[in-house]
């Protein structure tokens, strides 16, 4: 945390930067004006492709509206665990959440967001996870064994622990590891709904997360890792690489951070 | 992180990100403009539940009588109040029509020497809740093959004497081997709360599909709306 600004991070000795995207790099630098003063002049680089900045916002909005759905159909019953039985701890128990937090107005009007959003929030998902297989892309953001170091060198530089940031490619193993886990997390919350949808159609599902009552509260967990995800995230890039907003809203990035492994 | 102040256009980006987020998640709005738009999409998944989902192969899972919800912790709702009960019980019938070629009055008596499947069965309310009881009655797919519905017949229509509580249900779910005309629960004659004297009970559906207060069953090619539906429920309430 303590990177000057005007210092270009490394990348990964071992995963250079290909010559074509340092070509591509070279050209829309010599396309852009020169600032007035030159601290530091980074060239301008492709850094997302449409299909990734498409899911991201759309899953903006979708995640958004399906958490606050959500939250409506919560209050309807906000327990977790069978009547007559006992409830399983949850800090919300009893509570209801606030309307400004909440979509549907009642609980039909909740229901039918968060089903009508639904569908759309699968098939952004499945969008993004065909787009990184095909494009190989999934090679900078999963997160492998050999990212473990990495993570932890990553982990001791936040810290201030480690004085010099440690090399890396489009993203560091810390991003690594959050950009697989949250993928994972919506697959989570994508199978325990489907769970709590269908208990008797989907009979074995509901089973593997342990009955209609766990998966709805597991439903309910994944909820607040996405909120805690959400809030650093927004945080990091403000605070880490306020470039790469721009980046994801129009493709191009200027900062410090190579944009390829 | 850099190393200077955030700047008022940071803070400024933040307020917009942060104001437009609270705006879509903002108050109990229903859709406004977008409300046939959600319509539509809870046509598709009523459509979803019953051509991919359901399934008469699918069978819910079957409890142990000791796994039963004490019954005073096993919610029962009705529309009127107080709780609507027969005046005259020993003339109550059920009347089936509509779209049938052998259209029947059947008596607790007829109806109590049909086929009869007793199951114990979790229950999943729209609400979140669930709980387990032992619920007794005739397979409907038994009272469905004795009124011989016309291939016009798609979809059954459910009365009651609860004051205009009335649902709707698509035929294949009326047909789930689980599905039944409960006339006991917990091994005891139904109660007023819980629908007496016949109610729908099945192991595919939400407990507001369950109607309760049964009088009449009608069988139609249009499909019937619901009490709860007509007011905004997902349509097929399927589980």
């Amino acid at each position: 945390m303590i990177q000057d600004p005007a210092q270009d991070i490394p990348p990964t000795e071992e995963e250079p930067i290909p010559p074509a995207a340092e070509a591509e790099a070279v050209e829309s630098a010599v396309a852009t004006e020169p600032p007035p003063v030159a601290p530091a002049i980074r060239p301008l680089v492709k850094r997302h492709h449409g299909i990734v900045r498409f899911a991201h916002w759309a899953n903006t909005l979708l995640l958004l509206g399906m958490i606050a759905s959500g939250l409506q159909i919560y209050i309807a019953f906000s327990h977790f665990g069978i009547r007559g039985g006992r409830y399983y701890p949850n800090p919300w128990d009893g509570k209801p959440f606030p309307e400004w937090a909440r979509l549907g107005g009642w609980l039909a009007g909740g229901l039918n967001w968060h089903f009508a959003l639904a569908w759309p929030f699968v098939l952004t998902g499945l969008l993004y996870l065909v787009y990184l297989a095909v494009s190989g892309e999934w090679r900078s953001l999963l997160f492998r064994p050999r990212d473990v170091p990495r993570a932890w060198q990553m982990q001791l530089y936040y810290l201030r622990l480690r004085k010099e940031h440690p090399p890396q490619g489009k993203h560091n193993a810390l991003q690594k590891l959050a950009y697989t886990s949250i993928v994972l997390l919506g697959a989570l919350s994508v199978l325990t709904g489907f769970a709590i949808y269908k208990p008797t159609e989907l009979r074995w599902l509901t089973a593997l997360f342990g009955g209609y009552e766990l998966a709805r509260y597991w439903h309910f967990w994944a909820v607040w890792i996405f909120v805690a995800f959400i809030l650093v995230h927004v945080a990091l890039v403000f605070l880490v690489d306020p470039a790469s907003l721009r980046a994801m809203i129009t493709g191009w990035y200027r900062g410090r951070f190579p944009s390829h492994d | 992180m850099t190393d200077r102040p955030l700047s008022r256009r940071d803070l400024l980006r933040m307020g917009l990100t942060a104001g437009a987020a609270s705006l879509a998640g903002a108050c109990g709005w229903q859709g406004g403009p977008l409300l046939p738009a959600l319509r539509g999409a809870s046509r598709l998944n009523d459509w979803v539940g019953e051509k991919v989902f359901l399934s008469h192969r699918h069978l819910a899972k079957e409890y142990p009588v000791s796994a039963r919800t004490p019954e005073r912790n096993f919610p029962a709702y009705a529309i009127s109040r107080p709780l609507p009960q027969l005046q005259d019980p020993a003339s109550w019938a059920l009347e089936v029509g509509g779209k049938v070629r052998k259209p029947m009055r059947l008596t607790m008596e007829m109806l109590q020497a049909l086929p009869r499947v007793r199951y114990t069965i979790k229950h999943h309310c729209v609400e979140g809740w669930s709980a387990i009881a032992t619920w007794t009655g005739a397979p409907l797919a038994s009272v469905i093959h004795l009124v011989e519905p016309t291939d016009e017949a798609r979809y059954v229509r459910f009365d009651t004497f609860d004051a205009n509580y009335y649902n709707g249900w698509d035929l294949e779910s009326a047909l789930h081997p689980q599905t039944i005309l409960a006339y006991a629960f917990n091994d005891r004659p139904l109660e007023p709360a819980h629908g007496a004297p016949l109610r729908v009970y099945s192991s595919v559906k939400l407990g507001y599909k369950m109607t309760k207060y049964l009088t009449r069953m009608t069988f139609t090619s249009e499909r019937p709306g619901g009490y709860w539906e007509d007011q905004g429920y997902p349509w097929l309430g399927g589980v």
